[in-house]
């Protein structure tokens, strides 16, 4: 950290091969990504912060429903704008990244999903959970009823103590039978 | 928490106490309540044990936001302490300047220190909750245990933490005999401590044990810290002070001698780690294409990407069946064995030589490519060749057994590493949970795929609710499958249509070849590939469009779509080697011929030269004049050369102009067309990537289908990839669209490769039934002049290895011992799949009594609240005297018991320490549902002994003894 050269430095570098799932090209790749972010003036700043609305530009992110959510989650700012630090920038990719292990990607996709921070996945996160995987269109949203049984559908599944809502471990529990989310829960540069 | 550093390090406090402090910090963080109670004990013992050492103590004088049981708490300490100070603080008053100046200095120092242990205890705490966690959806049984062992882990790291204290205090009275006027305690750690002396000599066994524990943790810790869904900055924190911590005491835990090498070892495996990542970013450098695909993948989703990850997969397999047969086959027939023209196989005949260098014939793989090593004809008799004795024919035989072994091995091996990923795919319990959690495919970052994405959600999601519903009808159920049935009928005509057009064009094509190729026109020649490589390409849309009657699902109208194009592609296969066969039984029939006219045309050669003089030298006779047979073997290759050729030629020239052409004329005649030729009729193509594995895996089987014959085609097969590759990339990249419906790969991507092995077998059956049972050419081949071609085995077992191994291996290969051992396979395989089965059968045992358990508690807890309503409400009546401010202590203290109740009474510990958010969320439904199932179990309505009972328990701690009754 702390290194504003366009060049990380080889400490940090090995320690946040020590510290991520991604190899040394990768975490070159996302710091030339990252710089080409900043200002010019930015830059030179210790420890730059880049807002969310310039991540969000970025293509890998650009056509993904949940972005803003992926940008909070992986946000250390303190006044939660979603703003991103290459740190946390890092932190995203490796829990995207191919050799991620199930558990953490199950962990923040969980937050991800969680859009009220509360720790649980209530109706209301699935509500807005649904309505990001159908699309802001018209004519792919679902109706009121549809939506409901859905709702209910899903608690009945994965809600195994049947308290109205999905914590984190029941989401585990079904992410990790599920087929396909270790491979499409990728995100790479 | 940095005022709490700043006061204990300003008055030279013991660490001991500062470790409580921090211990009282995560404690009041977590509310973690009963495990809190449970190291209080810990910590007074530990405090205890402090004065019986006689160590030096102050207090913390500053008043922190902590709750006020701790604070008091702490006042008992400090007045315990107390009475340890008065004995020294004579000794502590002179020193006390000069310590202070020297604190100012250490502070930053202390500062570290004290958040390393504060990282310490915060990483005993996120493994704690990792596991709760983790545990929380078992079996409640197995919830406990868990819950238990984590708190002896706790337990243990604690001891270990005291252990390292400790340790540092002994450093301490080494450090005071040595300089007596740097006694005080607070400075002289903080010495030791940096200057990391650390002596072992001083430690006794067990601690030197725990420190190696402690050790040993730390880089476990460090091991597993990439895996903690912690922001980065902790994870540096923690890194560095673990590796300090690793650094600085690792060395301490050798003797003498050992020291040094143990020193030694650590750094080597920390050269070996570094080596290892190294390695690993060489080798995902290493990976071909890999961004290619990457490209692809973001722009076409995860399913475009799985083709071309197939293609690369089966790329590497074509690597290795070359270098096998290049290296062993090809290369050294070239260089050491007899060179062109030394021997009549070895050269064209006179009869072929005027046109064997022109481009028409090269391009059918005649002339001078069909007497080269690129066939089987080229290859001498010579049992052993060169001037190392490389036993060729040995060798093309192993290989060509190798080939297909390791393209079995391969093949499984991916299969089961996929079976194994994909887990228990087909359990269809979370049908509905995985479509919302795992259906987006994150990879996606072009908006028009992120469309079709959604809509494809969107319906999945619908259709989805409305088979859950069961309320679809079908408006016509006659019709629908009336056009199924024709569909069918038409789909039978299309295959037997095309079998029968092959078999024909096949044998058409044998009256061609007796004929004589020369007379006929380049299509008469190349008819059976034509043919074949344009029934491929027009039959599965001839499918496509049948397919469109039957009104299937759009993934069932796809599984028959693969079905069908299967069958058309096998079909048209096998006909082709029926064909072929036909064409052997030919070539052999001619050979008969022959060779009865070669013994003809030797007899009279010899009688009419050398019959006078015997002792006259042997007549030499030119080898491309010598006579000879038609060689069904290279014949066979040959085929299998030009359909591999017509069809990689096909596939580009469909892509150039399916894909390519069609994209430039809608792109530039859309200005000036009629209607909006992009969103209209013609429109650009989607990658079809069922079509084209299914291309691919064809491809595949005759690669070793007639790989035997020809040990170029895997040759061929890697340039085919190849060019392939980018050629692919490349189009679909600049003129498909994303398809409409997005399929995920990883659900197809077994059935390939099941696909795959169907293939191989179906391949491997008639190459290995030719060679089984038809006798080998006898003037070209390394297997010529024998009857068989395996007896090439025989021949090396007797010749070139010891008399006993034959003998043994004629002993093993007795059918007496072959029959048993398959029976013990049959067996094995037997017993396997019943277990696999009984663990199925207990799986969903399992699943039923997890459910049992769960609508059982969910009854039991309704009940519960229901029984507890009326209690409370009568509780309320009988007791309206009561404060307010009571009754808000009762509820909180029955809604942890109830809380307790529905993890099935037994995770007190558990739920106290577990802060997930879960938990805490859960609490506010309580008050709706509970209040008190406690009255409940004691059965005593409006208890009026409860409380006034309850007000005394002012201390939550205390509440807990009656529910301990209970249980």
């Amino acid at each position: 950290m702390g290194t504003t050269a366009s060049q990380l430095a080889k400490d940090s570098l090995s320690e946040y091969q020590e510290l991520t799932f991604l190899t040394k090209q990768e975490i070159l790749l996302a710091h030339r990504r990252f710089t080409e972010l900043l200002d010019r003036d930015e830059r030179n700043h210790p420890n730059p912060r880049v807002p969310m609305e310039v991540i969000l530009t970025l293509p890998e992110l650009k056509s993904n429903p949940f972005k803003t959510r992926i940008c909070q989650v992986f946000s250390t700012s303190e006044d939660k704008d979603g703003s991103l630090t290459f740190e946390d920038f890092l932190d995203l990719l490796s829990a995207f990244s191919d050799s991620a292990t199930l558990e953490i990607k199950s962990h923040y996709a969980f937050r991800i999903f969680d859009f009220d921070d509360d720790g649980t996945l209530d109706c209301g996160d699935l509500e807005k959970l649904v309505n990001c995987l159908t699309g802001e269109t018209e004519d792919t949203r679902l109706s009121s009823e549809e939506m409901r049984q859905l709702i209910s559908n899903i608690l009945d599944e994965s809600d195994i103590d049947k308290d109205g809502t999905v914590n984190l471990s029941e989401f585990q529990h079904v992410i990790s039978r599920s087929p396909d989310f270790v491979s499409s829960f990728k995100i790479v540069l | 928490m940095p005022g709490d550093t700043l006061i204990t390090s300003e008055n030279d406090t013991d660490i001991e106490l500062d470790f409580a402090g921090v211990e009282d910090f995560q404690e009041n963080h977590k509310r973690e309540k009963h495990y809190g109670k449970r190291r209080n004990g810990d910590r007074q013992q530990n405090k205890r044990e402090n004065q019986r050492r006689k160590r030096s103590s102050k207090s913390v004088q500053g008043i922190r936001e902590e709750s006020q049981s701790k604070t008091e708490r702490r006042e008992r300490s400090r007045r315990r302490k107390g009475k340890a100070e008065h004995e020294t603080s004579g000794h502590e008053g002179n020193k006390r300047e000069r310590d202070q100046t020297r604190a100012k200095s250490t502070k930053s120092k202390k500062n570290i220190k004290n958040e390393k242990t504060r990282k310490l205890e915060g990483k005993e705490d996120g493994e704690a909750q990792e596991k709760s966690e983790k545990g929380k959806l078992k079996l409640v049984c197995a919830k406990n245990e868990e819950k238990i062992e984590s708190g002896d882990q706790l337990k243990e790291k604690e001891k270990a933490l005291g252990v390292k204290k400790k340790k540092k205090r002994r450093k301490k009275v080494v450090e005071t005999s040595s300089e007596p006027e740097t006694s005080e305690d607070g400075d002289d750690e903080e010495e030791v401590n940096n200057d990391g002396e650390v002596r072992p000599e001083l430690l006794s066994p067990e601690e030197l044990e725990k420190l190696k524990e402690a050790v040993d943790e730390k880089k476990k810790l460090i091991q597993s810290l990439r895996g903690k869904p912690w922001p980065m900055k902790q994870k540096l924190v923690t890194l560095r002070e673990s590796q300090l911590f690793v650094e600085k005491y690792e060395g301490a835990l050798g003797k003498g001698k050992g020291r040094k090498l143990y020193a030694y070892k650590v750094m080597m495996t920390k050269k070996w780690m570094k080596f290892q990542r190294d390695f690993e970013n060489f080798k995902t450098a290493c990976i071909p294409w890999e961004m290619k695909i990457k490209e692809i993948e973001s722009h076409f989703g995860s399913s475009v990407a799985s083709y071309f990850i197939f293609l690369r997969w089966m790329y590497s397999i074509n690597m290795i069946l070359f270098g096998l047969t290049f290296g062993l086959v090809m290369v050294p027939e070239a260089l050491m064995g007899r060179p062109y023209g030394s021997i009549p196989r070895k050269t064209v005949p006179r009869a072929e030589e005027a046109g064997a260098m022109d481009f028409a014939v090269l391009w059918d793989f005649g002339g001078y490519a069909q007497y080269s090593v690129l066939f089987y004809g080229y290859y001498n008799n010579q049992r052993a060749i060169g001037w190392f004795k490389f036993r060729m024919p040995l060798s093309y035989f192993l290989v060509g057994v190798g080939t297909v072994a390791y393209s079995y091995m391969v093949v499984i091996r991916t299969m089961a590493r996929n079976a194994n990923e994909s887990g228990i795919g087909d359990d269809n319990s979370f049908n509905f949970s995985w479509k919302m959690f795992t259906s987006w495919d994150y990879l996606i970052g072009n908006p028009e795929t992120a469309d079709n994405k959604f809509a494809s959600i969107t319906t999945s999601f619908k259709e989805a609710i409305l088979e859950e519903q069961e309320s679809r009808k079908d408006d016509n159920i006659h019709l629908t499958r009336f056009l199924r049935v024709l569909a069918n009928f038409l789909v039978l005509c299309c295959l037997a249509g095309s079998g029968y057009l092959i078999y024909f064009v096949v044998r058409r094509s044998q009256k061609f070849a007796l004929d004589g190729l020369e007379n006929h026109s380049w299509w008469e020649r190349n008819e059976v590939n034509m043919v074949m490589s344009l029934l491929g390409m027009f039959c599965p849309m001839l499918f496509d469009v049948i397919s469109t009657l039957e009104n299937y699902h759009p993934r069932v109208a796809l599984q028959w779509q693969l079905g069908r194009i299967f069958a058309l592609f096998l079909g048209n296969l096998y006909t082709f080697i029926i064909a072929l066969m036909d064409a052997i039984n030919l070539k052999r029939k001619e050979e008969k011929v022959v060779k009865y006219n070669i013994t003809m045309w030797e007899a009279s050669l010899y009688n009419g030269t050398g019959s006078e003089n015997s002792t006259a030298p042997p007549i030499t006779i030119h080898p491309a004049d010598v006579p000879r047979g038609p060689c069904w073997e290279t014949m066979v290759g040959q085929e299998f050369v030009r359909l591999i050729i017509s069809d990689t030629m096909t596939t580009y020239i469909t892509l150039l102009i399916g894909d390519f052409l069609r994209a430039v004329l809608v792109r530039f005649l859309n200005h000036c067309w009629c209607w909006d030729l992009e969103a209209g009729f013609p429109s650009y193509s989607e990658f079809d990537v069922s079509g084209n594995v299914l291309g691919l895996i064809f491809n595949q089987g005759m690669i070793w289908m007639g790989a035997f014959y020809a040990p170029c085609l895997p040759a061929l097969n890697l340039l085919r990839l190849h060019v392939s590759m980018y050629l692919q990339c490349w189009a679909v990249m600049c003129c498909n669209v994303p398809q409409e419906r997005v399929f995920k790969a990883s659900g197809s991507n077994n059935f390939y490769m099941a696909m795959l092995l169907v293939i191989l077998f179906l391949s491997t059956l008639p190459a290995i039934y030719t060679i089984v049972t038809i006798p080998p050419s006898f003037d070209c081949g390394p297997f010529s002049g024998k009857n068989r071609m395996f007896d090439v085995i025989q021949e090396t077992l007797e010749s070139d290895f010891p008399a006993w191994f034959s003998k043994v291996f004629s002993y093993a290969s007795n059918p007496g011992l072959v029959l048993p051992f398959i029976l013990l396979m049959v067996l094995a395989i037997y017993y396997l799949q019943s277990t696999s089965k009984s663990y199925k059968e207990a799986n969903v045992e399992l699943k039923k009594k997890l459910q049992m358990q769960n609508e059982e508690n969910k009854k039991k807890n309704k009940q519960a609240a229901l029984k507890a309503q009326m209690d409370l409400e009568e509780a309320r009546k009988s007791a309206s005297q009561t404060a307010v401010h009571q009754r808000n202590n009762n509820d909180s203290v029955q809604r942890r018991e109830d809380d307790e109740e529905i993890d099935n009474k037994n995770q007190r510990m558990y739920h106290g320490r577990n802060p997930s958010p879960s938990v805490g969320n859960r609490e506010p439904h309580f008050p709706v549902r509970d209040p008190g199932p406690r009255n409940a179990h004691n059965g005593n309505h409006g208890n009026p002994r409860y409380l006034p009972g309850f007000h005394q328990q002012s201390e939550p701690r205390m509440c807990r003894v009656p529910s301990l009754e209970r249980h």
